[in-house]
């Protein structure tokens, strides 16, 4: 299939179309709404469900209810909506149904504005909901990397039955690039659902989807087993791109818009002639803090830069243990930081580490 | 081999679409290209600009503070865009509606008055059109026939009608860098 003039959002929406997505549930808010236009035309279309909700405690229990019923389904929304799924959240992954959730985040906290932003960090991978629990957090920073990554999001929310949320920023959900969209899968029928799902008991043992479990023991049975899929979930699951590390002496560690942005900054560093490489994290959670541990043994420094007060560096701190210094660069409430002021800051990290430029 | 585009004017004048024109021209040309608005609350007349990143390798930035071109449509914009071009880059300027002019020596700087040979074809709103056929003819970033095939494959079925004019329209815009091809102005 050709390449085609995508825009992030709309891209978004019809990724998730060609992964089989059978009902989409959601509430209007910028800079993401075009993920509901487009769904409200295609769905229809197609003869599958879009359903404009009330809210998004409606949209996220809606789709904690399909979800139950094996349905391949997903909800949208931006930073002050998903704040309002989050007791969803902590259900379904407790209940352990597959869901997909999209946060095109914009700036906060509060309502904030509708500029882009990665102030959602912690929320999305320390803090999700209630209880013990991740999600799977994917993390594009173009276009074609939305479309891959929104496939795969269902893929492995099935594979594990678990909460897996897509994260970009409002301006990759706004911007246009060229990029090819997968053949489209077709829906599963109704007699494929998975075995655990509420198709109706008929001729069978009724089967039970829960997140209330009485006594100490049976929840702790429970969270054990969780437990037990995170960590699997961590060993498999783990994934980033490198650009320019196997010489690199200074590292850049970034996700999302401003990890692409941190790509120009790797050409302009090494034009300079510091030696300078990007580790740049697909997977939120689970974490590459193993490679990042690994490349703290080679390189002088770490720089991470965020569209935040500095979330991300706490893990990539956790990571580094101390190797070498871990400093951090960020705008917050709507700014992308751009090379000319990412550059400085490295320039500053390699005069405290002893470097010399070439 | 990178270029830098930023289009600015009113909502309205076409800004947005000139530049998604420019992209799918330098897609169909085979190149890698990013298309990026400045979005936000604004309504009609509010401002209204894009940044269009074309290259021959992978785009990491898809923003740029210093663009290699601009194409700026009002007078705000001339204030904000014609100090950020960089040295030897080019800035298209629609006159119609700016009447000061450029104190920089180091870009090039081609005057279009757009608005008024827009008006002159009949519909005032192709002179984003005229200005982007002039940037083209000016930077190279892709040639003047990929921009009018992009514009026959992806103008909406409605607008048809306006084909003829529209490439009429960039004829005109061509013409004057032809005109005035001596470098810097």
């Amino acid at each position: 299939m050709a390449k085609e003039l995508w825009e992030g959002n709309a891209a978004i929406a019809e990724a998730a179309i060609r992964a089989g997505l059978e009902a989409f549930f959601g509430y209007p808010i910028t800079p993401q709404t075009e993920v509901l236009e487009h769904f409200s035309k295609r769905l229809p279309e197609l003869g599958r469900v879009f359903l404009q909700a009330e809210s998004e405690v409606a949209s996220i229990n809606m789709v904690y209810g399909a979800a139950c019923a094996g349905a391949r389904v997903m909800t949208s929304s931006s930073s002050p909506g998903v704040s309002l799924m989050q007791e969803g959240f902590s259900y379904i992954a407790c209940s352990e149904v597959p869901a997909v959730v999209t946060n095109i985040m914009r700036g906060g906290p509060g309502l904030g504005n509708v500029q882009p932003a990665q102030g959602d960090y912690f929320q999305a991978v320390k803090s999700a909901g209630h209880g013990d629990f991740h999600m799977i957090v994917l993390a594009p920073s173009n276009v074609q990397e939305a479309i891959d990554l929104m496939v795969l999001a269902f893929d492995l929310a099935e594979k594990y039955r678990t909460i897996v949320m897509f994260v970009a920023d409002g301006s990759i959900g706004q911007m246009m690039e060229p990029a090819e969209m997968p053949p489209m899968r077709p829906v599963r029928p109704p007699e494929e659902r998975a075995e655990w799902a509420l198709t109706g008991a008929q001729g069978r043992k009724p089967n039970i989807i829960t997140s209330l479990y009485l006594g100490a023991e049976n929840m702790e049975r429970v969270n054990i087993r969780l437990q037990a899929k995170l960590r699997e979930i961590e060993k498999n699951e783990v994934r980033w791109k490198e650009y320019s590390t196997e010489d690199a002496d200074l590292l850049l560690v970034a996700f999302g818009t401003v990890g692409r942005v941190c790509q120009t900054v790797v050409r302009e560093a090494r034009e300079q002639g510091l030696k300078v490489g990007l580790l740049r994290p697909i997977t939120l959670w689970p974490f590459p803090g193993q490679r990042i541990a690994a490349l703290a043994e080679q390189v002088k420094g770490i720089l991470t830069v965020e569209m935040n007060a500095g979330q991300m560096v706490e893990d990539v701190r956790l990571a580094v243990e101390g190797r070498c210094p871990v400093r951090f660069y960020g705008r917050m409430g709507g700014p992308i930081p751009l090379p000319d002021e990412i550059l400085p800051e490295l320039e500053k990290l390699n005069a405290e580490v002893g470097g010399e430029e070439e | 081999m990178q270029q830098e585009v930023i289009i600015s004017g009113f909502g309205g004048q076409g800004a947005l679409f000139a530049g998604q024109l420019l992209a799918y021209a330098a897609m169909d040309s085979g190149l890698h290209v990013t298309w990026i608005p400045s979005y936000g609350p604004e309504m009609r007349g509010g401002k209204a600009r894009c940044t269009v990143v074309v290259s021959d390798e992978e785009i990491g930035s898809p923003l740029v503070r210093r663009p290699s071109a601009a194409i700026v449509l009002n007078i705000p914009s001339m204030e904000a865009f014609e100090p950020a071009v960089k040295p030897g880059g080019v800035l298209v300027v629609n006159s119609s509606l700016i009447p000061q002019k450029s104190e920089r020596d180091d870009i090039r700087v081609v005057y279009v008055p757009a608005s008024d040979m827009a008006t002159e074809l009949g519909n005032v709103r192709l002179a984003n059109v005229i200005c982007l056929a002039a940037l083209v003819k000016a930077t190279e970033i892709v040639s003047l026939d990929a921009i009018k095939q992009a514009l026959e494959d992806h103008l909406p079925e409605r607008h048809r009608k306006l084909l003829s004019l529209n490439f009429e329209a960039m004829d005109r815009g061509a013409a004057l860098v032809d005109a005035a091809s001596s470098g810097t102005d």
